[in-house]
């Protein structure tokens, strides 16, 4: 059954789909030059699915992209998340490593694009870089509070038991503080998706953002839409996937299961 | 948690050993020739072109009047996120039929990374102001709209209540009751706001614009003058901290003035 909300919802959108069609095609309030019509959409997506645009089909520009996006947030997750645990576990590293932080932290990640192209050039690696900066900081400030956040009797408890130190941060420390864990994860991936964008539009020979600045070079709205509509997919996917994942490690924290 | 808090002296000890680490092995890696010093300059050498960049022009414009033109699109875009995303938020708050009609537009529109405008924003307002302001509006729109909905979502029950049993319309329901009710949720969101449409005005200025910190970037990389990329890195950071600052403070004085915090 769909409520009310659901029919206002459907309604919503195909009135909107209804405008497009009506302010571009039908009446050509808006030019096919600024904005481009359902049609223009659909020719442009059929010709980049079939032919290719931009050196490629769609779907290899789309994997290109996806595998950039997925190695550098795997890297950044996987250096970051330990790195907050141990700042959140150890005060005398936190007080170390955090001057550091507050020194690089407020530089946004796509600042480091222009350093990152001089370092690494246009392909993968620079990519890969930045993303890794973009996703890193979120990773760490995350693990970092969810380890603060933790009741104190749970270690004791685990303490008193006799865990041993490996067994507590494994067991113990990284499952409690985990729901924040993917708070951070999430961010992550969003920055991710951002810079990856802005990197392959700043220069890159391949991915959807090549594809979005080729199409502007171009002045080629039909193909831009396409662009946006692949960069909006594949966020909207990836995340999916971690809400999946996320749900899926929660499975026995209530506040993870809605 | 380990409760052990340090005393001050060793966490500040730790601090500058920490930081000491950091810049000497930066300083090692560039002056020892470990990479190439076109590549990474040392810190000094950064610093030194962040003084000479303030007098000598780079990219048609010296640092300081880099970051003038940098802050101006910023402050347009902010403001134009804010005066459209919290009247709005509030509104779907108080409408649910609004609420239901704006929510599935905004969640579809919600994926696209702010960044992936740039394209329509050249094409449709060029590179000067308006192209940049597009991008930032979309960075900076999203939290201002999202926050002051909730606030809006979440006042006590028993306010709105007891306005309506006095008569309150509409209008005044939502300026006296669920605005001021939503201010702390609302602040919130014009802080991340405010750090998202910084980022988003790098990203746009790295591609289209013909001023500003990003593009004097963009330039100083084509001409793989690395030190001067730094120099915009740093300014961009050091500007990026002040605003968060001068937020912070002002929701403290806010929170202050209205008690929340005695």
């Amino acid at each position: 059954m769909i409520g009310r909300r659901g029919w206002v919802s459907l309604g919503s959108v195909a009135a909107f789909l209804l405008l497009w069609f009506v302010l571009t095609s039908a009446t050509g309030a808006i030019s096919p030059g600024r904005f481009p019509s359902p049609a223009d959409f659909w020719v442009s997506l059929k010709q980049i699915a079939t032919r290719g645009y931009a050196g490629a089909p769609l779907l290899s520009h789309a994997l290109q992209s996806l595998k950039l996006v997925i190695m550098g947030f795997a890297i950044a997750v996987a250096t970051g998340v330990p790195l907050g645990l141990l700042m959140g576990w150890n005060r005398r590293a936190e007080a170390a490593i955090n001057p550091i932080f507050l020194i690089i932290r407020p530089i946004p990640p796509l600042a480091w694009i222009p350093l990152a192209i001089l370092w690494l050039g246009l392909g993968d690696a620079a990519k890969i870089m930045v993303i890794w900066f973009a996703a890193f900081v979120p990773s760490v400030i995350n693990s970092y509070a969810g380890v603060r956040a933790i009741d104190r009797p749970i270690i004791e408890a685990a303490r008193m038991l006799g865990t041993p130190r490996w067994r507590l941060v494994s067991e113990v420390i990284a499952p409690a503080a985990s729901p924040m864990i993917f708070t951070g994860l999430r961010l992550s991936l969003q920055a991710s998706w951002t810079t990856l964008v802005a990197a392959e539009l700043v220069g890159a020979l391949a991915g959807i953002g090549f594809v979005l600045n080729v199409a502007q070079q171009d002045i080629y709205p039909g193909m831009i839409l396409v662009g946006m509509a692949a960069v909006g997919v594949l966020g909207w996917a990836t995340t999916w996937l971690l809400g999946r994942a996320e749900r899926r490690a929660l499975a026995w924290n209530v506040a993870g299961r809605d | 948690m380990r409760d052990l808090a340090l005393p001050l002296n060793e966490r500040l000890l730790l601090g500058a050993l920490g930081l000491a680490g950091f810049i000497g092995l930066w300083t090692l890696l560039s002056a020892a020739g470990f990479v190439p010093r076109q590549f990474l300059p040392t810190p000094l050498d950064v610093l030194s072109r962040i003084l000479s960049l303030l007098q000598s022009p780079f990219a048609g414009a010296t640092l300081q009047q880099h970051l003038a033109s940098s802050f101006q699109r910023y402050a347009y875009g902010v403001l134009l996120a804010a005066a459209i995303g919290v009247p709005l938020g509030l509104m779907m708050g108080w409408f649910r039929l609004l609420d239901d009609i704006v929510t599935p537009l905004f969640d579809a529109l919600r994926f696209i990374a702010p960044i992936a405008w740039v394209p329509f924003a050249a094409l449709w307002f060029g590179t000067g102001v308006g192209g940049p302001i597009l991008i930032i509006f979309a960075g900076a729109f999203p939290p201002c709209l999202i926050n002051a909905y909730r606030g809006a979502r979440f006042v006590e029950p028993r306010l709105i209540e007891a306005a309506r049993m006095l008569g309150t319309g509409n209008l005044r329901m939502i300026l006296e009751i669920l605005l001021p009710a939503a201010t702390p949720s609302i602040v919130a969101g014009l802080r991340v706001s405010a750090g998202l449409g910084w980022q988003s005005l790098v990203g746009a200025e790295l591609i289209v614009a013909a001023a500003g910190v990003g593009f004097m970037m963009v330039q100083a990389q084509a001409n793989v003058a690395t030190p001067t990329v730094m120099a915009g890195m740093a300014a961009i950071g050091v500007v990026g901290m002040l605003i968060d600052i001068a937020l912070r403070q002002g929701e403290a004085w806010l929170r202050r003035r209205r008690g929340l915090d005695a």
